[in-house]
């Protein structure tokens, strides 16, 4: 997930411009967006509307109904849970609340140290081999408790940066 | 001479660590002075055996399975490379494990074989002989083809691909579309990824021999988000069929025209409804249309549009490739071909299973899957997605087929088949049908937007045995009123799963939600 301030209205209004053509432009627009600076910023909005000749409110209406697009910066990684049926008769809620306890937050909530948000997702297509989550683009199957601690670990653990 | 490895590289098999015994084989075998070509191919579908590694002999493939990155070391140790059968992971001839032997692959043929990007593969494996000969037909021909083959829209509807196409093809516009949903969001299924994955041209395929039949130049696959590999896949396929000739503006040297693109939806269930997702496509809020007009008539941007499953699609290159008739030939009644099962949750030996209509689910579970993961009694069983119900014991021995489910309200679905143990609680599970549709509706009508926040509410209440009774009568009333009063399959099949509860698993709501009988 890329942190940088890369959201100001020259880079978005680029990649808005970009795709705005394209036959029902505005999903490709704002995954692009959320891709790039990790959410869809607020000022965002105006811009993406202005190009696609809709209203604010529609635009509005798009992003919050689906659940992919945030308007809040996530944590450095984002770790969804599978909270769907053949996750569940292996083991999904203890294990979801396993993960809660362990990092501190609900759902839709970030770490303190700004490191995981952690969502739920339903079915991410692994249900032999659940529970699984997903951890930013990559998939784990058979995730017990100490797996997922173990996980955790190496996500929330970062070499030490040695000032020059 | 370099020996050929196979390690998959679908989701299955890299949520499990494929990637890093692929690197640990390339590194270990270079240490030893030994040759090999890593090929990542497929998943054979047994899921069960991931990461499933293959070795080619002068006699076949052998396989081993499942590996973890730290059996590396000793299957070299123990002749892997030779396809020796000494160590404890060995299979033997991988086309030789019963699971696989057993089934009747048409849609599969290809999977976990071949290298799902090589279109050379493809070829060998009698890929794009479908679309070569439905260049060679006039389009009603091809329509005739697929309605004689019975195929059925492998989504869940079940209605007849041959006869949308036809609808169609009939409808006169200045353009058409080719939709492939492939928002595969049902909770036990993946067989839609499983194709994408593993034979992505197989999709390519069906959707240009659909474009070829009903005149349409432009086609879409609305992807979920949940699936980043099958996009990373498809949008490589893609491109690689547009450079050999199988997409774009002159396909093959027909001069025929199919353009085909990647979008992707972003987490919202109720987007694996067609009209749904003919909105999201066209850049709006996910919410249900009504019909009519029927998408075949007035579709995206409303212009007559197939919209067909991964699975409807998948079919037809082998339909055109072989005839309807190889294809009708599998089946009983009126549900003709093959049906992509998918053994999913508590099972030992999860998978894939494509198998003819009217097998049982008895038969799948035990003799495919082998039990329940725990080894505890196999208690319930989902099949169909969460908007299907659950099945008792007294109904495993139903064949599989649409319309004996249908007969006692169950449904085949997507074909996945969820399994629960006895430790399951199945007033959880219906609330969790409830607490699902309830962050799933669109919203549009009120049975089902309100009434899923109701139906969560009302189980709690029997849960805590708060007035128990009269909220269980309201629950069977609220059921009815969404059953019949929804707009679409989200709010109107909701509670089928409650219901199924309610009716075969009774005892499980006159207990307090910690277990405890009251």
């Amino acid at each position: 997930m890329n942190q940088s301030q890369e959201w100001a209205p020259q880079a978005i209004q680029a990649e808005v411009d970009a795709l705005k053509d394209k036959p029902g432009a505005l999903l490709p627009i704002l995954h692009a967006l959320q891709d790039r600076i990790g959410f869809i910023p607020e000022a965002a909005v105006p811009i993406i509307a202005d190009a696609l000749h809709q209203t604010r409110a529609e635009v509005h209406g798009v992003i919050s109904f689906y659940h992919h697009f945030r308007t809040t910066p996530p944590g450095r990684h984002v770790v969804q849970i599978c909270r769907a049926e053949a996750c569940q008769s292996v083991g999904a809620r203890q294990l979801e609340v396993h993960a809660k306890a362990r990092l501190g937050v609900d759902y839709h909530q970030t770490t303190a140290d700004r490191e995981i948000t952690l969502e739920a997702v339903y079915c991410l297509g692994n249900c032999a081999c659940g529970p699984s989550i997903r951890v930013d683009n990559s998939i784990r199957g058979r995730v017990t408790p100490e797996a997922f601690d173990e996980l955790m670990d190496e996500l929330q653990t970062r070499p030490l940066e040695v000032m020059g | 001479m370099s020996i050929r490895v196979f390690v998959p590289r679908d989701t299955t098999a890299l949520s499990l660590g494929a990637d890093v015994i692929a690197s640990r084989l390339i590194r270990e075998a270079t240490a030893r002075g030994q040759s090999i070509t890593l090929v990542r191919n497929g998943s054979r579908g047994l899921a069960w055996l991931e990461p499933l590694v293959e070795v080619e002999t002068p006699i076949g493939r052998f396989a081993y399975g499942p590996v973890t990155p730290g059996d590396v070391t000793t299957l070299l140790d123990s002749g892997l490379l030779e396809g020796s059968v000494s160590h404890p992971l060995a299979l033997g001839p991988t086309e030789e494990i019963d699971y696989l032997a057993r089934q009747q692959r048409l849609t599969f043929a290809r999977i976990g074989i071949t290298d799902p990007l090589s279109i050379d593969d493809y070829r060998a494996h009698s890929g794009f002989c479908g679309l070569e000969a439905a260049l060679q037909r006039e389009p009603q021909d091809i329509v005739e083809e697929v309605k004689a083959s019975g195929l059925r829209g492998r989504g869940g509807a079940a209605f007849p691909t041959g006869i949308k196409w036809q609808t169609v093809l009939d409808t006169p516009a200045d353009q058409k579309y080719i939709v492939c949903n492939a928002d595969e969001g049902d909770s036990g299924t993946f067989a839609d990824r499983m194709a994408m994955e593993c034979d992505p041209y197989m999709l390519i395929e069906g959707m240009t021999i659909a474009g070829l039949a009903v005149g349409a130049t432009q086609g879409y696959i609305y992807l979920r988000s949940e699936y980043p590999l099958a996009k990373e896949i498809l949008d490589e396929a893609i491109r690689r069929a547009e450079t050999a000739g199988y997409l774009g503006d002159d396909l093959r040297g027909s001069g025929r025209t199919f353009h085909l693109e990647v979008r992707l939806g972003a987490g919202a269930y109720i987007c694996g409804e067609e009209t749904s997702l003919l909105e999201s496509l066209e850049g709006k809020r996910g919410l249900v249309r009504f019909k009519p007009p029927l998408p075949a008539i007035e579709g995206l941007f409303g212009r007559p549009t197939v919209v067909n499953n991964v699975l409807s699609l998948a079919a037809v290159p082998f339909i055109l490739a072989e005839g309807a008739e190889a294809y009708a030939n599998h089946g009983m009644g009126r549900s003709r071909g093959t049906l992509a099962l998918q053994l999913a949750g508590n099972v030992k030996r999860g998978g894939l299973v494509e198998l003819a209509f009217g097998t049982t689910l008895r038969t799948l579970m035990e003799e495919f899957g082998g039990g329940t993961l725990t080894g505890k009694p196999l208690r319930a069983v989902q099949v169909g997605g969460p908007l299907c119900a659950y099945l008792p014991e007294s109904q495993w021995d139903m064949p599989l087929d649409y319309e004996t489910f249908a007969e006692v309200g169950a449904g085949v679905g997507h074909g996945g088949v969820v399994m629960f143990d006895d430790s399951v609680d199945m007033a959880e599970q219906a609330r969790f049908s409830m607490e699902f549709c309830k962050v799933e509706s669109c919203g549009k009508c009120t049975p089902c937007r309100i009434g899923s926040t109701r139906g969560v509410e009302v189980i709690d209440r029997i849960r805590a045995n708060d007035n128990r009774e009269a909220n269980l009568t309201l629950l069977h009333d609220l059921c009815e009123t969404m059953v019949d009063g929804s707009l679409c399959a989200m709010g109107g099949m909701t509670p089928f799963p409650v219901q199924s509860a309610l009716k075969h698993f009774p005892d499980d709501f006159q207990r307090a939600a910690n277990g405890d009988r009251s």
